[in-house]
């Protein structure tokens, strides 16, 4: 009773069995590659890690609505599952990691999470936290007035509310009907600040203020999130408006790999919410559902162990900018 | 051909660039019914419609981060800011953003955006309508900080500055808005972005200035040929950064004597940078020091007439220092 009843759930989204092998893939390879990514931090081969990990089910939950290349993605630092979804490879974030040519975000001259894809529509994102949301409800604007049925996806993390970036852009975007989705996902701490200090009352409330829907939604419950996304694309792309989402997550990692946690936060917290690991779920709900034997599982887990491995060693491989590319590309030309 | 003023002819250039393409839009607020506070955009909402001409919410960081969202999605917006003096809450958005999407995206992305911000003292402008912020965005490469202060160059530099792939800051003097007319050509008339303009040609000194002390200095110049024969060429950079190091240089080295005017407060203010590509590239020609007039380092303008005036250099320093100059 309880498998029929579980079953219904992805069924009645409209999700098959390949749609949620899909989905688990790219969680799972956001992972490895972020795990990856620390081990060679550890290694001394990469200044800096921005992590995804606690976050994978809420990313691939929402951007599983995109349509790459027509719909536009305003990522934040720690959106690996999203651009890798959308079509960037482990390839691609290894070679950002470690600052190469080849890196697609900006050939090296941005730290590594700073995602940029023109043919993808990622946007370039930027270090200041909550920019992108004015410039969302811009490139939102411009497909409402040519008539486009274009959604733009943006993201942030909680403290990404606190400015008034956020706020200037659910306001806009709510006066002129924008087909945006505000995506925030709630990782709990801005580095060391807890969201009880950095959030008075319920950020998707917020978006009643500005006449628009709000979700709060279990954003470790990746087909949770997939149904709400679901509904805001839908909602946008038939002219009706944006909606805003409050993906309830967790930060797995420190804040990044200058940041010790220890000194902020409780071991036991940490143990709590792994527990409760996007990856984990999602794989328990494929395996009780038949979507995946357990034998499955473990052959993906290695293939995607293989391409993270022959990844890394590409990009470590790879040969940085010359000195001088520092000089060009200041201005457009024409 | 008509003869305008400068805020008719920025007028018709965006009415004229909009007509051609109508991927061009022009946001920000009081911009629509109302026709902007100085009626720059009179009209432009009957003509183009409420979207195209947007009126926006008073939120400047907003304004500008929208127009870069709409830069990169197939438009060509052309944002005002009501006054310079508002520019700081949007300073995120053109100085890391708008400025760096082409350098930090390793040329991916580009923002084909124009920003029209008003500058400069008025009476009755006092602190917060008055300020001369040209130096805040000089030291930001990506961007383009352009200052016409004719208006058959207004028209020819808002035309290119909507046809330039980059970000560019379109400054506006208030006080040469009305200040003359003069032929301002229907079409066809182009001044490309980065080229210094000579409006008046002498061999004693050089003056550089832009804005309503260009004016001052075009007429201590005449009064000091006509009075004492000194004779002073006059360079108008009209786009400030990247600036025309070539024109000023030329000039420089032709008369050896350099003053630089404008309105802005003196210590750190565009003028100095000018100064000292002066002072390292054509030393050897150099006659005088290297000479700066701008504001003194009190905060911006005052509101009473008497101290705005104060706050000013007045043609009599102008005519001062130049004279101080030819004397060398």
């Amino acid at each position: 009773m309880a498998i029929r009843e579980t079953n219904a759930r992805h069924e009645a989204l409209g999700l098959d069995d390949d749609d949620l092998r899909r989905m688990h893939y790219y969680m799972l390879l956001a992972r490895r590659v972020d795990e990856r990514s620390w081990i060679l931090n550890r290694q001394g081969k990469a200044a800096f890690v921005i992590s995804c990990q606690g976050q994978e089910g809420a990313q691939v939950g929402a951007a599983c609505n995109l349509r790459p290349g027509n719909d536009y993605l305003y990522p934040y630092y720690r959106d690996s599952g999203m651009t890798m979804l959308l079509g960037q490879t482990p390839r691609d974030q290894f070679l950002s990691l470690l600052g190469k040519e080849e890196d697609p975000n900006s050939g090296g001259r941005q730290m590594p999470g700073h995602y940029s894809d023109r043919k993808l529509n990622i946007v370039t994102a930027s270090a200041p936290v909550g920019v992108q949301y004015p410039q969302a409800a811009g490139t939102a604007l411009a497909f409402k007035m040519r008539g486009e049925d274009g959604v733009v996806l943006v993201c942030g993390g909680e403290a990404s509310t606190s400015g008034g970036d956020w706020h200037e852009a659910m306001n806009f975007a709510g006066i002129h009907d924008l087909p945006v989705v505000f995506f925030v996902e709630n990782n709990v701490y801005a580095i060391s600040v807890p969201a009880k200090f950095q959030v008075a009352g319920s950020i998707a409330k917020r978006a009643e203020g500005y006449g628009f829907p709000g979700h709060e939604v279990d954003g470790n419950d990746v087909l949770a999130v997939y149904e709400v996304a679901k509904e805001a694309f839908e909602r946008a792309r038939a002219g009706a408006g944006p909606t805003l989402i409050e993906a309830k997550t967790y930060r797995m990692t420190a804040h990044s790999s200058d940041d010790d946690d220890r000194r902020y936060r409780e071991r036991e917290e940490i143990e709590e919410w792994r527990q409760k690991d996007p990856i984990i779920r999602f794989e328990k709900y494929l395996i009780e559902n038949g979507v995946l034997e357990e034998a499955e599982r473990d052959e993906i887990s290695d293939r995607i162990k293989a391409e993270v491995a022959e990844a890394s060693e590409y990009a470590e491989n790879a040969p940085f900018a010359e000195p001088d590319d520092v000089l060009t590309g200041v201005y457009a030309e024409g | 051909m008509a003869t305008k003023n400068l805020l008719q002819a920025i007028h018709e250039g965006l009415a004229e660039e909009m007509r051609a393409d109508e991927s061009i839009m022009v946001l920000g607020e009081d911009v629509g019914r109302a026709g902007g506070v100085f009626r720059v955009t009179q009209g432009l909402v009957e003509e183009f419609g409420t979207t195209r001409v947007m009126d926006t919410p008073l939120a400047e960081s907003l304004i500008v981060g929208s127009a870069i969202g709409l830069s990169v999605n197939g438009m060509r917006p052309v944002a005002e800011i009501q006054f310079g003096d508002f520019i700081p809450p949007a300073f995120d958005q053109i100085i890391n953003e708008a400025a760096k999407f082409y350098y930090r995206s390793n040329g991916a992305w580009n923002c084909p955006l124009t920003i029209r911000a008003p500058y400069g003292v008025v009476p009755g402008g006092a602190l917060y309508h008055s300020q001369s912020i040209e130096a805040w965005f000089c030291n930001t490469p990506g961007l383009k900080v352009v200052a016409p202060t004719f208006p058959a160059d207004a028209k020819a530099m808002i035309k290119s500055a909507i046809r330039d792939p980059n970000p560019v800051l379109f400054l506006e003097h208030k006080r040469t808005y009305r200040l003359i007319k003069e032929e301002v050509p229907e079409n066809g008339h182009e001044v490309r972005l980065g080229k210094a303009r000579v409006h008046r040609e002498g061999a004693d000194i050089t003056v550089v200035a832009y804005g309503l002390m260009l004016y001052a200095a075009l007429e201590v110049a005449n009064k000091l040929s006509e009075e004492q024969g000194v004779e002073t060429e006059v360079v108008e950079p009209r786009t400030l950064y990247p600036l025309d190091n070539e024109t000023i240089l030329d000039s420089a080295k032709k008369t050896g004597k350099v003053l630089v005017v404008s309105e802005a407060n003196l210590t750190g203010s565009f003028s100095g940078e000018i100064a000292a590509i002066v002072a390292r590239e054509a030393f050897e020609w150099l006659d005088g020091p290297v000479t700066r007039l701008g504001a003194p380092d009190v905060p911006a303008a005052a509101f009473a007439r008497p101290m705005m005036d104060r706050f000013l250099p007045s043609a009599e320093e102008i005519e001062a220092a130049m004279l101080e100059l030819a004397r060398y």
